[in-house]
């Protein structure tokens, strides 16, 4: 399983690295975004931390929706579908992969937004380094879910409407436990519950996609 | 020679369109099967049900002996290689990337590498990335994958296509290595224009099923 | 034993619903407090009951009897597809009648209480459910995936709840949902409210039933349809 699940995250990895569609679209569509937050509260105003976590978090979640989708393109023409399914490879394995390259590739965006963030829209520099752990396990939340619903989603005639309307839902406590971690640390409050939830959403989101990936792909 | 494949009135389904209408057949090891037919007939989708990506809607059938049914079609797939006209590989890969990934993924020694590409004559291209090889080039790292891999059923679908006769004669001399090697190939084709020393079966599919057939 | 059962639902969640509706509007009081509005009391708990328990409950059941090799048959993804339509009904009803029910007390139509906004979150999760089995043509793929996506649901919805409880306990004190509260529930409200609950029942069952009839139906339909269209393939391909 670790087997392969190093080979596919590598080959992902390559992939993106060969292409940059994160680096030169992805990337810019976030900043983009974190902009456009900018204009939307207007000149006058300056965002209280616990605001401008929560429009961060939302534009991570637009990112890695990009990268979720991006990475369940990867085997998408017939030809390689075929082939590669024809590999027979271990589907826990191609889990963890996928999920560890999604995790990779939206975390070094969500570390490049976080620094936006403090730029744009004044999150303390001491607040955004605080909070990392919390990022970390926010953005490996969003990887192992974005994973195993881009797998549901895969190949299907709606897929890119679709993958948002399930995904959106499931990763509101993500958003929520993400803020509410920036918030009190700002607030010298304890979030001791927060990480806990956190740890809870990526362990329960492994287990399943470990154990339900492989009658999703199985076509 | 053992039966590999055995298709029994096979019905599959695209969303409420018969694509296969009750196909039966059988191919055996060291045998290549020709399926022959229109655009549409439903030669591909014979090759998907063969290699465990569709599912029966009605019939029976058996590949390598895993029903298709009740059998576990994973187990099915490491039996069966693909080498479609489109391309069967990593485009943002390098020839040397795809063939150690599949070489990885399949646990063969990445020793076979150098041996499967000096068979299909790319040792010079193996830093090129796989989008920039010419249409030739695809089908012989295709070939290459196939060559490492060494599954015992091989389904191509339509590898003479956009072909020049000099490819098409390096593809007969791949397969008919591969036979004499007890693979059993099953490959697709609107025209008829391989020739092999191999024993070869000829069916016609149209309208999702065995027109007619003769063996040679 | 299990017909006359089949035939009798219906009439039984007929007269149960129509025996809470007397009850409820005519028979039992109105509040001190909320006047009219506690009627409310007869038909959100009871749908909210419905909605987040028995009709996504019995889709949880029926895929994971999908999934499960020795239980899985066309039947249990039937009733899974069935069930998880009827939740939407009840989870916009709930919805619905916690917002009517609110207004007064919250003065504006929605606030972000913790069992109001899991709610929401549950109905748009039942709905990507259904939207995802419309993408999906083939009817075994279709059966394997949705079943994957209730479960990962039924495990995540929970996670929803903890959060936004949390999210909101941090904030401010208890709402008109939220027990300690509420009305004092006694006599015939009480027996009206336990009535609604066995109507609200009742009135599922027979609504996933019914509902289960329709696709075995459809089942049917698109089988003689396919044969009808594997014998117009042939009769082209005898042409040709």
């Amino acid at each position: 399983m670790i087997r392969v699940a190093r080979l596919v995250a590598v080959k992902d990895l390559r992939v993106e690295w060969r292409s940059r569609v994160i680096l030169w679209q992805v990337l810019p569509f976030g900043v983009m975004t974190l902009l456009l937050m900018g204009f939307a509260e207007g000149p006058e105003t300056t965002l209280s931390p616990s605001v401008a976590a929560g429009l961060f978090y939302v534009v991570v979640l637009f990112v890695s929706m990009l990268v979720i989708a991006r990475s369940a393109t990867i085997e998408s023409s017939p030809g390689t579908a075929n082939s590669i399914s024809m590999l027979g490879l271990d589907p826990a394995g191609v889990f963890l992969g996928k999920a560890t390259a999604v995790f990779l590739e939206v975390l070094l965006s969500a570390l490049i937004l976080l620094a936006g963030t403090t730029l744009l829209l004044h999150l303390p520099l001491a607040l955004a380094l605080h909070s990392l752990p919390s990022v970390v396990l926010v953005v490996m939340g969003l990887s192992l879910a974005g994973t195993l619903y881009g797998a549901l989603t895969s190949g299907l005639t709606g897929s890119p409407t679709l993958l948002p309307l399930l995904v959106l839902p499931t990763m509101a406590p993500l958003l929520i436990a993400g803020e509410r971690t920036i918030s009190a640390i700002a607030t010298h409050q304890t979030w001791s519950s927060w990480l806990g939830l956190l740890i809870v959403f990526d362990v329960g989101y492994t287990v399943a996609g470990i154990l339900l990936y492989g009658v999703v792909e199985d076509s | 020679m053992s039966t590999v494949v055995r298709l029994d009135d096979a019905v599959v389904t695209a969303g409420r369109f018969p694509v296969l209408t009750g196909l039966t057949l059988t191919a055996r090891a060291g045998e290549c099967l020709v399926l022959e037919g229109p655009n549409g007939a439903g030669k591909t989708s014979a090759l998907r049900l063969i290699g465990g990506l569709e599912s029966l809607a009605r019939g029976s059938g058996e590949v390598c002996g895993i029903d298709l049914r009740r059998g576990d079609r994973r187990e099915i797939r490491r039996h069966c290689g693909w080498l479609g006209h489109e391309g069967s590989f990593y485009d943002d890969l390098t020839v040397r990337e795809n063939l150690t990934f599949a070489a990885r993924a399949g646990g063969f020694d990445i020793a076979g590498l150098a041996t499967s590409v000096e068979a299909v004559g790319l040792s010079q291209r193996l830093d090129v990335r796989a989008a920039l090889l010419s249409a030739g080039q695809r089908r012989r790292l295709g070939i290459a994958w196939l060559v490492m891999r060494r599954p015992s059923i091989w389904l191509l679908d339509e590898p003479i296509a956009a072909l020049d006769t000099s490819a098409r004669i390096f593809l007969q001399g791949i397969l008919e290595d591969a036979l004499a090697k007890g693979v059993c190939v099953i490959l697709s084709a609107h025209d008829n224009t391989m020739e092999l020393r191999a024993p070869v079966s000829r069916l016609t599919i149209v309208g999702g099923r065995i027109e007619m057939g003769e063996s040679s | 034993m299990k017909k006359l059962a089949a035939q009798i639902l219906g009439p039984t969640a007929l007269v149960t619903t129509a025996l809470t509706v007397y009850l409820g509007i005519w028979v039992t009081p109105q509040d001190v407090v909320q006047g009219n509005l506690a009627r409310m009391l007869y038909i959100h708990p009871a749908a909210a009951w419905i909605a987040l328990y028995v009709g996504f409950g019995t889709a949880i059941i029926a895929s994971l009897m999908y999934l499960w090799p020795r239980t899985r048959s066309t039947a249990a993804d039937h009733v899974a597809a069935s069930a998880m339509e009827v939740t939407l009904v009840f989870t916009i009803l709930t919805l619905i009648t916690g917002s009517l029910w609110g207004r007064p007390a919250w003065g504006v139509w929605w606030v972000w209480d913790a069992r109001l906004t899991s709610t929401a979150v549950l109905a748009v999760l039942v709905a990507g459910y259904l939207a995802l089995r419309r993408a999906i043509d083939d009817p075994e793929l279709r059966a394997r995936r949705s079943a994957v996506l209730a479960l990962v649901a039924a495990i995540n919805v929970p996670v929803v709840h903890f959060a936004v409880v949390w999210w909101k306990t941090l904030h401010q004190g208890a709402t008109i949902l939220t027990p300690g509260s509420g009305i004092l529930v006694h006599g015939i409200m009480a027996w009206t409210m336990l009535l609604s609950f066995i109507a609200f029942t009742l009135v599922y069952a027979w609504m996933v039933r019914e509902r289960y009839r329709i696709a075995i139906r459809q089942q049917t339909r698109d089988d003689r349809e396919l044969a009808h269209a594997v014998s117009a393939r042939h009769s082209e391909g005898g042409a040709a």
